[in-house]
């Protein structure tokens, strides 16, 4: 393999800060929820990366035990949207102030 | 150009470029659809790791069942509506973009000082680390040494079904144990009511 491994790493960080912004700007609660979902992405890929550089599995295994949780916390988050949805009629995170003081 | 290096310069541009075209989308699905290449992409930057257990696995799971999932969701929540873009906090925009920008030349910073720009990875990863299949090398890692964290991922798992099924259904009123009592009682009577009826 030619390609230095810290290129993927620099396509991991790209990535890492397209999600951030992506949290920070967007107020649709789904596509900031996507945006969480990249960011996770980017650190499996940096994870996968340090795989192959340092020549042991360590990192496969935690990308794949990392997807699992991602699987599971979609689940979760998606039906907690869902809920919010179904109580106040609305996706967008600022018309939930509720708990602001 | 070695083929590897075909494959990265191909397919960055591609990942980067969908994952801010999934930024500036306005509806939810065509953002799902470009998150969708997004992973895509990674998945083969997978393959050119040397990870191709993980490139299926990244196919199946996210670009299968996450995003139908997410896709299923916008669908329940209705697809026509459209993000305001109205903010409400002026700032917020441009100071968000700013700290994204930080962040990338802190990781940069980062990885340059830890890896460096230069460093290939270790030579003949096939020959040794997947020896006999990457799916069977890393098995044999998951079933040996990580035995115990997989075996809690699938409690994790069970957890996770269990709570989607209770925060989706729709529920009564939660009920107080006397309240419990009293509708009991009241079913006995009204069991017992038709049998008493006859006898006056």
């Amino acid at each position: 393999m030619k390609t230095p491994i810290a290129y993927f790493l620099v396509v991991s960080a790209a990535l890492f800060t397209i999600g951030t912004i992506g949290v920070m700007v967007r107020r649709n609660a789904l596509i900031i929820f996507m945006s969480v979902e990249l960011q996770l992405n980017a650190v499996n890929l940096a994870l996968v990366a340090f795989s192959r550089m340092h020549g042991n599995l360590t990192g496969q295994v935690l990308t794949f035990i990392s997807m699992v949780v991602a699987a599971a916390e979609v689940v979760v988050g998606l039906a907690i949207i869902v809920l919010v949805y179904r109580r106040r009629r609305t996706a967008n995170v600022d018309d939930l102030s509720v708990l602001r003081w | 150009m070695s083929p590897d290096q075909v494959v990265f310069w191909v397919f960055a541009p591609i990942s980067i470029g969908s994952a801010i075209a999934m930024l500036f989308q306005r509806n939810a699905v065509h953002a799902a659809l470009f998150l969708v290449v997004n992973f895509f992409t990674i998945a083969v930057f997978y393959l050119v790791l040397d990870a191709p257990f993980l490139f299926a696995v990244q196919i199946i799971v996210y670009a299968g069942a996450i995003m139908v999932l997410f896709l299923f969701v916008i669908m329940l929540l209705g697809v026509d509506r459209e993000e305001s873009l109205r903010e409400r906090l002026k700032w917020q925009r441009p100071a968000a973009i700013g700290v994204g920008i930080a962040v990338f030349i802190e990781l940069l910073v980062a990885i340059r000082a830890g890896v460096g720009f230069a460093a290939h990875g270790a030579a003949a990863f096939e020959q040794t680390v997947n020896r006999g299949g990457n799916t069977a090398a890393l098995s044999r890692a998951l079933f040996t040494r990580y035995f115990f964290p997989f075996e809690v991922t699938s409690i994790l798992l069970i957890v996770a079904a269990v709570a989607a099924m209770v925060l989706a259904q729709r529920r009564r009123p939660a009920i107080t144990r006397a309240e419990q009592a009293m509708e009991a009682n009241e079913e006995d009577e009204a069991d017992t009511l038709p049998e008493a009826e006859p006898v006056p």
